[in-house]
């Protein structure tokens, strides 16, 4: 079983507010703000992890790879994931302005092409853009089975089918895809019995979020391949589809008062809100 | 003259309000629109579509297209798209649009402007404004393919309203997929609800981590919830708890809501809960802790313990309910 993780690094999605656009509303700054691994990628590292090891270290012949498109400063980011437990990264250089979420994908399938997964595992959207795509793009660019939204993953014995829990509107729908495919990952993904392999033993129980990587492992990171090559050897497209004009902060929402009591809300929500 | 195409959101036969939000847009963007159903069994659903005042209502309507599943639905929606010279495709961003709207671009050649709160027309260009950051920042967008693909926030695009008339009916060919053999619909565990649907409700109440269990959320909160007719949500803390599952949850990356009532109870107010409730009209904080940022965007904040507050101001509800009956 082989895995391949597309990854991004966003600005610190719990200091947002942070954000800054430029005087004249032509880009937007996050100046300041800690770079993170964005948060569903991270557990899509964790899944795909949860799905190579018998509970404690990976499988023979698994593997795990992690990816980005990125300025060259996004090794650290990949060296994130290596400490988790990602066997190797490959980083693909370029200016973050120079992409879309389609150049993303197209790319994404190249490497693909080049390091033939039998999955890949990646978050539903990135914190920064919110615009939760690439996934979906890249399932139809390479005409692979796939499913949004995962919360929970379960790999047949066989390892030829999984069976995706989908979290939608209003429940969980359940897909059997057949490998090699395209699945990204919600929230639940990391609960202590999302991810089932058949091969860790039904006793052992993972935390319910992504691993911590420990000292030893972090150092261990720094010497894991890490390949480094400009996105425009990847041979694809440059053009992209889509472009900002323009940014803008949202109107601030002002603080309101402060009531004593049960009794004075329902009597301004009644009287003064007109909302009761 | 260029033309939109919404795809409808239809489950079990049975039309989803968020279409209405996309047929907003199409009436928004000023350009003649199309609207495309997809399923299996979908008389009531398409007599419904056809008062909105779309030129015509397209239909697939297939055993292959009962139960949603992106790549089943693709091929059919491309094929659509592409015969009828559409430059503008739109979906709702819910579950089945975020799905499907990417798909459906790709095979188009078409750019993706996706979750996006407002449409302006500036001549021939269409210009989309979006949140980003969590809504910390707001982007405003072009796509610069010939054809364009939009997928809009139902909280931001009030659900268009009847137009009367009937728009005619045009069957469409349902187009097989090359991956129907790889992708099993095995089922749908639906969550029953009796109240209203979070996206949907004129009033939402939702809970923190603060209310320690799911028992708590049962026996506490619900019933203020029932009190006020309201949906009931949570923060992104409470469900990762445990405490309610997933598609309860209001923020950044789960439910955007701006009902005209919002009650966030026991939620200390983190960037990304702001995210999904920061355009509600009227916003309500309990929370026992007086500094937590919940109340810089609250219209009236109750510092107080919410294991107190919350009955007290069920019964409250529930009385002022009866002096107005």
């Amino acid at each position: 079983m082989k895995i391949l993780v597309p990854l991004k690094r966003t600005a610190d999605p719990d200091n947002a507010n942070k954000v800054k656009v430029s005087p004249d509303g032509s880009r937007v700054t996050t100046d300041g703000m800690e770079p993170k691994l964005n948060p569903f990628d991270e557990y899509a590292v964790e899944a795909a992890l949860r799905l190579t090891e018998n509970g404690k270290v990976r499988i023979a012949g698994d593997s795990l790879t992690v990816c980005t498109f990125a300025p060259k400063e996004a090794s650290q980011t990949l060296r994130q994931a290596l400490a988790m437990g990602a066997d190797n990264a490959l980083l693909y250089v370029t200016d973050d302005a120079q992409l879309d979420g389609d150049l993303v994908a197209r790319a994404l399938a190249k490497v693909v092409g080049d390091t033939k997964p039998d999955l890949v595992l990646l978050g539903k959207q990135a914190v920064d853009g919110d615009s939760n795509q690439v996934g979906q793009l890249l399932a139809e660019y390479l005409q692979w089975p796939s499913a949004t939204f995962a919360m929970s993953l379960d790999l047949a014995q066989d390892k030829k089918t999984l069976v995706v829990g989908r979290e939608v509107d209003g429940g969980v729908v359940r897909l059997r895809l057949t490998l090699p495919a395209v699945v990204t990952v919600d929230l639940r993904i990391v609960g202590p019995r999302a991810v089932t392999n058949h091969v860790t033993p039904a006793s052992f129980t993972y935390g319910d979020t992504a691993r911590f990587a420990p000292l030893p492992a972090i150092i261990k990171a720094k010497t894991k391949p890490l390949a480094e090559a400009p996105l425009a050897s990847l041979g694809v497209d440059l053009g992209l589809k889509s472009r900002y004009t323009a940014y803008a902060l949202p109107a601030a929402r002002k603080a309101g008062v402060k009531v004593k009591d049960v009794q004075e809300l329902v009597q301004r929500l009644r009287t003064e809100a007109k909302v009761l | 003259m260029s033309k939109t195409l919404v795809i409808a959101e239809i489950s079990g036969g049975r039309l989803k309000k968020t279409t209405l939000s996309a047929v907003a847009f199409a009436r928004q963007a000023g350009q003649p629109f199309d609207i495309l159903a997809l399923g299996h069994d979908l008389g009531a659903a398409v007599e419904a579509l056809r008062g909105y005042g779309a030129g015509a209502v397209k239909v697939c309507d297939h055993p292959g297209l009962k139960d949603y599943v992106g790549e089943h639905y693709t091929p059919t929606a491309a094929q659509v798209a592409s015969a009828g010279g559409y430059s503008v495709v739109v979906c709702t961003a819910s579950s089945f649009g975020k799905d499907l709207a990417p798909r459906v671009a790709a095979r188009l050649g078409a750019g993706l402007a996706s979750d996006i709160s407002g449409v302006v027309r500036d001549g021939a260009t269409l210009r989309y404004r979006r949140p980003m950051y969590a809504g910390n920042a707001l982007g405003t967008m072009e796509v610069t393919t010939p054809v364009q693909a939009v997928t809009v926030r139902q909280a931001e695009f009030e659900a268009a309203a009847p137009s009367g008339g009937s728009s005619p009916t045009e069957a469409v060919a349902f187009a097989p997929s090359a991956l129907a053999g790889r992708v099993e619909f095995l089922g749908f565990d639906e969550v029953k609800s009796e109240r209203p649907e979070l996206t949907e409700a004129g009033i939402v109440v939702s809970g923190g981590r603060s209310l320690k269990s799911s028992e708590n959320f049962k026996n506490v909160l619900e019933p203020l919830v029932d009190a006020l007719g309201a949906a009931m949500g949570a923060s992104r803390a409470a469900v990762d708890a445990g405490y309610v599952p997933n598609d309860l949850q209001v923020g950044q990356t789960g439910k955007v809501v701006a009902p005209k009532l919002y009650f966030a109870v026991g939620i200390s107010g983190a960037i990304q809960h702001l995210a999904g409730m920061k355009n509600s009209k009227t916003i309500v904080a309990i929370n026992k802790d007086g500094e937590a940022p919940i109340f810089q965007v609250a219209d009236y904040g109750l510092v107080a313990d919410l294991f107190k507050a919350v009955p007290e101001l069920t019964q409250a509800v529930l009385q002022a309910r009866r002096e107005q009956n």
